[in-house]
């Protein structure tokens, strides 16, 4: 019998319990740990599902739906299972190096090695990324006044792929290792002379399924912009997260394709004896270094633009005031996505070209520092003359404000070659480049749920457990990553799992310090969902406004509806919603209603994805017979899907009428609140506009607004 | 904030760092590093001290007067634009200079010191093609004589560095890279790889030992006395992973090792700088990417052709 | 926007109500944007094999020692016949609504198709048997065969693509669906054109004479 025919190179050997048992060790027992907490937690997933019944509701209504919105919050839900692991390797790597001084510490070479690898693949492809797609999918479409994205099914088939390589990366804790090669896998290094075995295979497959499926959100989203308009909703209408999702989309397009291209190659080099980027024979890996910034360095961008949208439209609801030089940011954000593509070679000033070269480069970088500080002070700006209320979103903003300018300055910093030649492949680049994505990017994302989450649930998180989340995370943050630009100027080396100069150990005592903090801080945000969830009733906000929001999706119920909007909305100016509150013609009832197509549930994305995971892990074990069967089975679910006829159902209009009157009644019926209640339970969803409070007494009474005019 | 304070604090624990440099290549860095910090403080200070400012005004229940649709003003629409802008022109002007004038490629002197440097895993091997003498993971200069190292790599891709001398550049397998420094103090430095390249990455340093003309002098002539040296086979028996703990010392080597290994790699590629005589050989090895393209030879890592 | 200038120029689907024709618009906007990513993914394949091409030859052959010009220019003319076959098939879906004319021209257009990937085929088995020019020879070769193999694997794609859109017109006949389809299929068909006009000019005919 030969096993390897069915098992390919999978033995025994390779699950991680096999190195416990064989060579028992600490770092071995955290390994085993992980993999048991990975099988365990999927086991314990299943059970919980059984045990409640609920497979059937998961699959009708989540894994098979193409609704945009469910599916961005599987993206989100996605997103955060992943963070959860990825920090706590973080945190792990902390406590190693803090522990390390001359050769101390718990893990081993080779494990510290696959944590830097996982964390920064997993926070960049699959926290990262799914954090900015979810919210893109989520949010955009109701802002520009759309019914779904222009491609229901293929943003679902996204999704599923992403969540493949998710998977995967997951599998890799229980089978076999994971790559040593980190997040950015170079060759050499990651070629089959010098990293045999199936880590870097791993690495391959899951970013690709990833970048593929990014790809197809890119121009999903990129289509529903120009495509899916309100009647009325220009392109200077657009809310400017629908700006930055978009300028995204644009960079999504172009950028994920050299990474593709060097993945595959890499998988050339790797299976077939290919010489792309190998030693001798033709192979050079500059070119690599080349394909892979190509699309790192807008992949920088991709992740932050989003987030730049979700501030815009925070710090102009909580200072209730409209944006500060709109058109400006708009431009800023083309100049910086356009520029972001002639950058990429700052990532290797120490390659060896000449002066003029890095200087040419480095003075590109520098140039992206204008529309970034112009956006930052249009922020500021906006507070001016506005009334700003403190909530966790902003005051995520203001951290983001102070630490993002201090991060733009070291990267200002690393932008000159002379600077870079010192402090390149060193903990003070860590610190940058953690210090532009923590603040920026993924408190920016935290800031989007604390701001989104009452529209997506109908009701609202709990404010001081949200408070209590960003005091640690801030703190904590500042405390983790600052020290490491010492260390870096001292000369510390990244990934690294051990020192021998114990000058950096009180840093480290400070940077671990930190690590705790920000752990403390996720915990925080785990237990304000889980309490805001107890407490639905107190924190409901089902008329869909809690925030004297501006933008079209504040004007519908929340959640909203599977149409999103019984009516095509029509618009006329910029803060279409609020204009409307101001105008008292919000909440009208349409002249008349009518039937609403709307996209039925497939099983198609779900059966693609679970294929294109079987034929990732058939690649990395090299089992042959799964990678011909899943790759059939992929392309046949495709074409079998073509021939479907009945994909989409009707809402009658009928319905959609009766859904609607009763959420406007329902807002009739109910006193706005002013910002004063914003926080209590009063606030159900029915706002006062800030700039009417003077005249409120009429509506706080139960008025509605289009009466009083 | 931890970062503008941290500048500020003294040295005492930068034993290893660029910020005590040992010779002038990392003093200007360093320099070049504090003039590019304070004119970034331009456009942050503003940020420090306008946005608490805001903040207590314009807070709900503060003194600031709302004005819910102001969004626009010539002025200061100039001012966010034209300060960056400002900005950036002197900080692209001081890059310019300090890349041109710093490059790692450019002598620093007449007549300099020739090191050959191999990056192995996980040590160094240097070959001092004039004095005939290598060592592995020891790298002894002579104070005040320009240094011109010369990088390859005998296996995967690493990044050398001496941070109290100079900073680092990439070491490629069949190509060639340089590094030229001058150390303007005696002493021991550490220098390392930066790049990950294996178990043994952590503990890949080796020792700088900067002396006076006369104690290298004498140095190259106890070496030479050494019994061992190193040939092809030796090299060979060098390639397995391994950390070395102490450093050897090889009385002499097979002439030409240097430009063997690069050629072990790109084979057309043998004589370093003189280039070849392929017929495609244009003299561009690095067209891998447009912007890798080189001005002038001295800038090449020469590519396998 | 009046009806006329939504109808799409290279369809037509009269018959149908205002929505299709706004509908449409979308999907083939998409496929445009399609394209284009997938035009950066040879862009990249392109500029890939610009420096292996030169700096990657190793001891492998170089480009003028391998290539056949004859061949390839006989698999320019099969590709292009290809395109203009299928352009008929539009003409005959567009003003004729006439299936079986539809069906013919993608017979053509698919024998063509199939011929261009079986000469490829053969270019391969002679380079590899003639010059022993696999791609593990060199880092020139290896660019070179994920190039034009790229290119090939779309072609063959676009074969199987084909096949079913066949049995989409026989089942379905030229519903608005199927046309959108067959719109898109035709779009694909001549972009894997315009790519095959580039590896023909900069591999093979740059390649010899260099």
């Amino acid at each position: 019998m030969n096993w390897e025919l069915i098992f390919g190179q999978i033995k025994w050997t390779s699950f991680v319990f096999a190195g416990m048992i064989e060579n028992p060790s600490l770092s071995e027992a955290i390994a085993s740990g992980a993999g048991s907490i990975a099988v365990l937690g999927a086991l314990g997933t299943v059970v919980l599902l059984t045990v409640k019944g609920w497979w059937v509701p998961l699959w009708r209504d989540w894994l098979t739906s193409v609704d945009h919105k469910k599916v961005g919050i599987m993206y989100i839900v996605l997103a955060l299972v992943m963070f959860a692991r990825a920090v706590i390797e973080a945190a792990l790597m902390r406590a190693q190096q803090l522990a390390a001084t001359d050769g101390g510490g718990f893990l081993s070479a080779d494990h510290f090695g696959q944590l830097f690898s996982t964390h920064g693949t997993i926070m960049i492809f699959f926290v990262a990324m799914p954090f900015i797609t979810g919210l893109m999918n989520y949010v955009m479409p109701l802002q520009i006044g759309a019914r779904d994205v222009s491609f229901p099914l293929l943003n679902a088939i996204s999704l599923m792929l992403t969540m493949a390589g998710a998977v995967l990366i997951m599998v890799s804790l229980v089978v076999g290792q994971f790559s040593t090669g980190g997040w950015s896998a170079y060759p050499p290094f990651t070629g089959i002379e010098f990293s045999p075995g199936e880590g870097v295979d791993y690495w391959i497959w899951a970013v690709s399924l990833g970048s593929i499926g990014s790809t197809l959100t890119g121009l999903n989203f990129a289509v529903t912009i120009y495509k899916k308009r309100c009647p009325g909703m220009s392109l200077f209408r657009m809310p400017l997260f629908t700006w930055t999702t978009l300028c995204t989309s644009i960079l999504m397009i172009f950028a994920m394709a050299p990474l593709t291209a060097a993945t595959i190659m890499l998988a050339l080099d790797r299976y077939a004896g290919f010489h792309f980027f190998t030693n001798g024979d033709g192979g050079n890996m500059m070119n690599y270094a080349n394909l892979f910034w190509l699309f790192g360095h807008p992949e920088v961008y991709i992740l932050i633009l989003p987030a730049f949208g979700v501030w815009s439209e925070v710090v102009a609801t909580y200072s209730s005031k409209r944006i500060y030089g709109y058109t400006s940011l708009v431009y800023a954000t083309m100049c910086i996505a356009v520029l972001s593509f002639a950058v990429w070679l700052h990532h290797f000033f120490t390659m060896g070209q000449s002066a003029n070269v890095n200087a040419i480069f480095g003075i590109a970088t520098m140039i992206i520092g204008v529309p970034t500080g112009v956006k930052v002070y249009d922020w500021l700006l906006t507070m001016v003359g506005g009334r700003i209320r403190l909530t966790t979103a902003m005051l995520f903003h203001i951290n983001f404000l102070l630490t993002f300018i201090l991060g733009g300055m070291t990267g200002v910093l690393l932008a000159n070659p002379g600077i870079d030649f010192q402090v390149h492949n060193t903990l003070f680049l860590v610190a940058h480049f953690h210090n532009m994505i923590i603040p920026g990017v993924l408190f920016g994302m935290f800031a989007a749920v604390q701001f989104w989450f009452p529209k997506a649930f109908g009701f609202r998180l709990h404010e001081g457990l949200g408070r209590a989340s960003f005091w640690c995370f801030a703190p904590g943050f500042l405390l983790a990553f600052f020290p490491l630009y010492w260390l870096g100027m001292m000369g510390a080396t990244r990934r690294t799992f051990t020192w021998s100069n114990p000058d950096y150990l009180p840093w480290f005592a400070l940077a671990m310090l930190g690590a705790a903090l920000i752990l403390a801080g996720f915990a925080f945000m785990v237990m304000q969902i889980v309490v805001s969830v107890r407490r639905r009733a107190e924190l409901a906000a089902p008329l869909g406004d809690p925030w004297d929001g501006r933008a079209l999706e504040w004007s519908i119920p929340s959640p909203p509806p599977a149409w999103n909007f019984a009516v095509l909305p029509q618009v006329t100016a910029r803060d279409a919603f609020y204009e409307a509150k101001k105008d008292g013609t919000a909440y009208r009832s349409p002249a008349a209603y009518e039937d609403i197509e709307v996209p039925r549930n497939t099983a198609t994305a779900p059966l693609i994805g679970l294929f294109a995971c079987a034929w990732a892990f058939g690649l990395v074990w090299h089992i042959w017979w799964l990678v011909i069967v899943s790759f059939v089975l992929i392309w046949a679910v495709v074409i079998a899907r073509s021939f479907a006829t009945h994909t989409e159902e009707i809402v009658p209009a009928a319905t959609v009428k009766a859904a609607n009157e009763a959420f406007l009644a329902a807002v009739r019926a109910t006193p706005g609140v002013t910002r004063d209640q914003e926080m209590t339970a009063a606030n159900r969803g029915r706002a006062i506009p800030e700039s009417l409070e003077a005249s409120a007494g009429a509506l706080a009474a139960g008025a509605a607004v289009e009466v009083t005019r | 904030m931890a970062g503008v304070t941290a500048l500020a604090m003294p040295c005492a624990a930068s034993a290893a760092g660029f910020l005590e440099p040992a010779g002038p290549v990392a003093a200007a860095q360093l320099s070049h590093f504090g003039t590019i910090s304070a004119l970034m403080l331009i456009v942050i200070v503003p940020m420090f001290v306008a946005l608490p400012l805001v903040l207590l005004r314009y807070r709900r229940g503060g003194k600031g007067t709302y004005r819910p649709d102001w969004e626009f003003n010539w002025g200061l629409e100039l001012l966010i634009w034209g300060i960056p802008v400002a900005l950036v022109a002197a900080l692209g002007t001081a890059l310019w200079n300090h890349t041109l004038k710093n490059d790692p490629y450019r002598p620093l002197g007449p007549a300099p010191l020739v090191v050959e440097v191999i990056a192995l895993d996980w040590k160094f091997l240097f070959l001092y093609p004039e004095q005939g003498v290598a060592t592995l993971d020891l790298l002894v200069l002579p104070k005040d004589r320009p240094v011109t190292l010369k990088l390859t790599s005998g296996t995967v891709m690493q990044s050398f560095i001496v941070p109290r001398l100079a900073g680092q550049i990439y070491a490629m397998a069949g190509m060639q890279t340089q590094l030229n420094l001058i150390a303007d103090a005696t002493g021991d430095f550490t220098g390392r790889n930066t790049q990950y390249n294996g178990l043994g990455f952590a503990t890949q340093s080796f020792t700088t030992r900067v002396v006076s003309a006369e104690d290298f002098a004498s140095w190259v002539t106890g070496a030479k006395a050494q019994p061992a040296g190193l040939d092809a086979a030796g090299y060979k028996a060098l390639l397995p992973p391994s950390v070395v703990n102490e450093p050897v010392i090889y009385g002499r080597f097979t002439p030409g090792l240097f430009d063997q290994i690069i050629a072990s790699f790109a084979p057309g590629m043998a004589g370093g700088h003189q280039g070849h005589e392929a017929p495609a050989g244009t003299g561009t090895p690095a067209a891998a990417a447009p912007a890798a393209a080189h001005q002038h030879d001295a800038h090449t890592p020469e590519a396998a052709q | 926007m009046s009806l006329s200038e939504r109808l799409h120029p290279g369809i037509n689907l009269a018959g149908t109500d205002p929505e299709s024709h706004e509908a449409a618009e979308e999907v083939l906007f998409g496929f445009w944007i399609f394209l284009m990513s997938d035009l950066v993914l040879f862009a990249v394949l392109f500029a890939t094999y610009a420096a292996m091409s030169v700096q990657g030859i190793a001891e492998g052959p170089r480009p003028a020692e391998v290539f056949d010009l004859t061949a390839a220019f006989l698999e320019t003319l099969l590709l292009l016949f290809s395109s203009f076959a299928f352009g008929f098939a539009m003409l005959e879906m567009k003003y004729r609504e006439n299936r079986r004319g539809v069906l013919g021209w993608l017979l053509v257009t698919g024998l063509l198709g199939a011929g261009f990937v079986g000469m490829e085929l053969h270019d391969y088995y002679v380079m590899v048997t003639a010059h022993g020019a696999t791609p593990q020879t060199s880092g020139f070769l290896s660019a070179y065969y994920l190039l034009t193999g790229t290119h090939a694997l779309h072609v063959s794609s676009g074969l199987v693509w084909m096949a079913v859109m066949a049995v989409q017109v026989v089942v379905f006949g030229l519903s608005p669906a199927v046309k959108l389809r067959l719109m898109r299929l035709a779009l694909f068909w001549h972009m894997l054109d315009v790519v095959w006009i580039g590896i023909f000019t900069f591999v093979y005919l740059y390649g010899v004479v260099s």
